[in-house]
């Protein structure tokens, strides 16, 4: 006999649910998003004896009031999709702040199984936790699991199997709100009965919403509601609020703290003094008034040094002649040998391994810096970066959490981009991905090297270090223009926790870094290819038929393009025509450059200025590269904003905005130097 | 005199008097574990003057200190 039953994973951020839910389903489960939403779905399939089981990962939240995105996910997937059995993951060494969340979960009406995790972490902390009196006094089976170690967890699904046929076994004992509350409670419960539309929920759990005035409730009693019944709840709650200090929703906050304290004081020994842990002892050197943040600067460099010198440019170059020489190679002698049509070898070697294979040549340094934020991450670090940042942050209105992914963006900005994903709020995080391809990242740099080198002889180190110093400035201002204009939000408080410092998994590790990487090789991967065939066609072809290069369509709109950029000081079509391809990749503006003027794919920076020397100087040269550095991102990074915020008006809105900020800054380096006479 | 949780001295402990305010800045506080008679300690200072680290429910917790003078201490 075998049954299919769908679980629902529910916890705290920091409690272990991402372990859990690993050690469930492995790396088989995928990852989507919720519809409509960005927020990451992961559902996975696995088996337990003869019980096929779906595993449904909601966010990781600290309560259900419906206030954020995540608490609004998990809340209406419980409430509308009935999950079989909610599991709920409780942290053992936190645990009276993780039975908030429990209580609510509870209060759902649905059955929940609680996995206590992390015991090994409490017991060595000296807490004694009776499992069983904890149990019963919530009324819903309790499982003891090390979620990083694997225990448990056969013990725990053969209880979520039982509670599957048996949902009696799980309904949980509700919370006493004390008598006025109570009384309010059962008044409510008995005019709702009438109410087919909240027939479908539990009816405690819905007169306590009407209570708390909860948005969506409300709304949902009154449009499917032709009597008043719902404006009398309004009311009466209204007439009761009066005769009480607190609004209904502290007092019921009270009330289930009250509830669980007295679970707790009956079921767990606290140790008589907590001593320091081995993390506080490592927060007080790592966050410490005077050495945060130098240890935070050396961090920082750490990860540049690792993802960008040290492993990640050592296969980019590996991989550069791979694509380039070895696979074009092979390519070429195969086409040739087939009797393949130029046209046909071209668009197969130049077009599509030139151009998937210059942005494949990325994939380490992605992969690099993807390991190391999933460690920092997953370590507890990230979350000091934020407390250390943020009064920095702030002054251009965004939080502490905003800061590592503006920093990843000096490396590659669409896995920066991936990285607002910490973010809890939709504004902050729109104005975060939208500032993000500001800061200057590494594909940016060849340019500069090239330019820097041909027109600032002597110069070069201080040419290139103020470019990203614009770049950052203009990052701040325009954040601050957006922070004052179309983002503007209270903001979420800062008020974040602190989790201990844990040792990373490495099969936690490994399957975030393949999650990741993933998605840039398939989303990247699927956009360049494309782009690569156009670009291929419009530098090879006019309209009859194949053309050199200054004929070739590409040229042609290059010509059409260029008097767009006579007011920053480059009007011809050679430029105008490596910065439209430089949007594939930001580095190819140079190649593309050295191709369009005749001189071969490797120039040297003196024959590059000879050439260069009729059309730029150095004060077009400089404005050339302002407009490399802020104008419209690559298609990788196009495609990380379209993904991340799951929205073509943003995407579209990024890479026109991009464009302008850019022209206006390159026009004002031109006009305003021009005057000067420099 | 009020005192406020930004009154307090790294070091410092209180209980919880009250949490002022309405909207996403209290429940937040609410779901934190941040409410009426709980115990308080705070840790330390962030090393750019703020936000502030505390202790609460045995677990650590940041909020800014304009946030932090919402919380009334005993």
């Amino acid at each position: 006999m075998s049954k299919n039953i769908t679980i629902a994973l529910a916890g705290n951020p920091n409690s272990g649910k991402t372990t859990l839910f690993n050690a469930l389903t492995g790396a088989r489960h995928h990852v989507g998003n919720w519809a409509g939403v960005t927020v990451e779905k992961k559902e996975g399939r696995f088996k337990h004896k003869d019980t096929e089981i779906i595993g449904v990962d909601l966010p990781g939240t600290y309560s259900l009031s419906p206030y954020s995105l995540e608490e609004k996910i998990a809340r209406n997937y419980i409430v509308e999709e009935s999950p079989d059995v909610v599991v709920n993951i409780v942290d053992a060494s936190n645990i009276e702040r993780n039975l908030y969340l429990s209580v609510q979960l509870i209060e759902l009406g649905k059955p929940v199984v609680i996995a206590l995790n992390m015991m090994d972490v409490a017991k060595s902390r000296g807490y004694k936790i009776d499992v069983n009196k904890l149990s019963k006094l919530l009324g819903v089976p309790i499982v003891p699991i090390v979620a990083s170690k694997k225990q448990g967890i056969s013990e725990l699904l053969d209880e979520v199997v039982k509670v599957s046929s048996n949902k009696s076994l799980a309904k949980g004992n509700p919370v006493d709100y004390g008598k006025k509350l109570e009384n309010k409670i059962t008044e409510n419960i008995e005019s709702l009965k009438s109410n087919p539309k909240a027939s479908k929920y539990d009816l405690r759990w819905v007169a306590l919403r009407v209570i708390e005035e909860d948005e969506e409730i409300m709304e949902l009693l009154n449009k499917n509601h032709t009597s008043s019944a719902s404006d009398e709840i309004a009311i009466a709650s209204e007439a009761l609020e009066i005769s009480l200090e607190d609004d209904f929703e502290c007092l019921i906050a009270d009330r289930r703290y009250n509830h669980i304290t007295s679970i707790i004081s009956k079921s767990v020994k606290k140790p008589a003094v907590q001593g320091l842990t081995a993390s506080d002892k490592a927060d007080k050197i790592l966050t410490n008034r005077w050495l945060g943040l130098p240890i935070f600067a050396l961090i920082m460099m750490g990860v540049f040094y690792f993802t960008f010198d040290l492993v990640g440019n050592v296969f980019l170059d590996k991989i550069d002649v791979f694509f380039g020489e070895t696979l074009s190679g092979w390519a070429t002698d195969a086409l040739t040998s087939m009797n393949a049509a130029a046209w046909l070898q071209s668009l197969i070697v130049d077009g599509i391994i030139g151009g998937v294979g210059g942005v494949l040549v990325f994939l380490p340094n992605i992969i690099c810096l993807f390991l190391a934020i999933s460690l920092l991450e997953d370590s507890g670090y990230m979350a000091r970066v934020a407390f250390i940042m943020d009064r920095l942050m702030r002054k251009i209105g965004l939080s502490g959490k905003a800061f590592i992914p503006m920093i990843l963006g000096f490396g590659c900005n669409a896995p920066a981009i991936m990285g607002t994903r910490t973010l809890e709020d939709e504004n902050d995080r729109l104005a975060a991905i939208l500032i993000n391809p500001f800061m200057s990242c590494s594909a940016r740099l060849p340019v500069y090297t090239l330019f820097a080198a041909a027109f600032f002889p002597g110069k070069e180190k201080f040419v290139v270090f103020s470019l990203y110093l614009l770049g950052v400035v203009v990052a701040i201002i325009v954040g601050l223009i957006f922070k004052k204009t179309l983002f503007k939000s209270d903001g979420m408080p800062f008020v974040m926790e602190l989790p201990p410092y844990r040792i990373p998994t490495l099969k936690g590790t490994l399957i975030t870094v393949w999650e990741r990487a993933k998605g840039f090789l398939i989303k990247a991967g699927t956009l360049i290819f494309g782009a690569s065939m156009v670009l291929w066609f419009i530098l090879g072809f006019n309209f009859t038929g194949p053309a050199d290069l200054t004929e070739s369509i590409g040229a042609s709109i290059g010509r059409v393009f260029a008097p767009l950029f006579a007011p920053l000081g480059f009007g011809n079509w050679q430029a105008a025509l490596s910065l439209i391809t430089g949007i594939l990749a930001k580095e190819v503006v140079v190649s593309n450059m050295s191709i369009i003027y005749g001189l071969g794919e490797e120039a040297a920076a003196g024959a590059f200025a000879q050439t260069l020397a009729g059309t730029f100087n150095q004060l077009t040269a400089y404005a050339f590269m302002a407009f490399v550095l802020l104008y419209t991102p690559c298609v990788g990074v196009i495609g990380a904003i379209k993904r991340e915020t799951n929205s073509w008006k943003w995407t579209i809105f990024s890479v026109v905005y991009q464009f302008a900020v850019a022209w206006i800054v390159a026009m004002l380096i031109y006009q305003i130097g021009s005057l000067i006479g420099l | 005199m009020i005192r406020t949780l930004k009154d307090l001295a790294p070091g410092a402990s209180g209980k919880v008097m009250m949490v002022k305010g309405k909207g996403a800045i209290k429940r937040r506080f609410m779901d934190m574990g941040v409410i009426k008679g709980t115990e308080i300690n705070v840790e330390k200072v962030a090393p750019l003057g703020d936000p502030i680290e505390v202790k609460i429910k045995g677990y650590s917790l940041t909020l800014r200190k304009e946030d932090a003078q919402n919380i009334v201490i005993e």
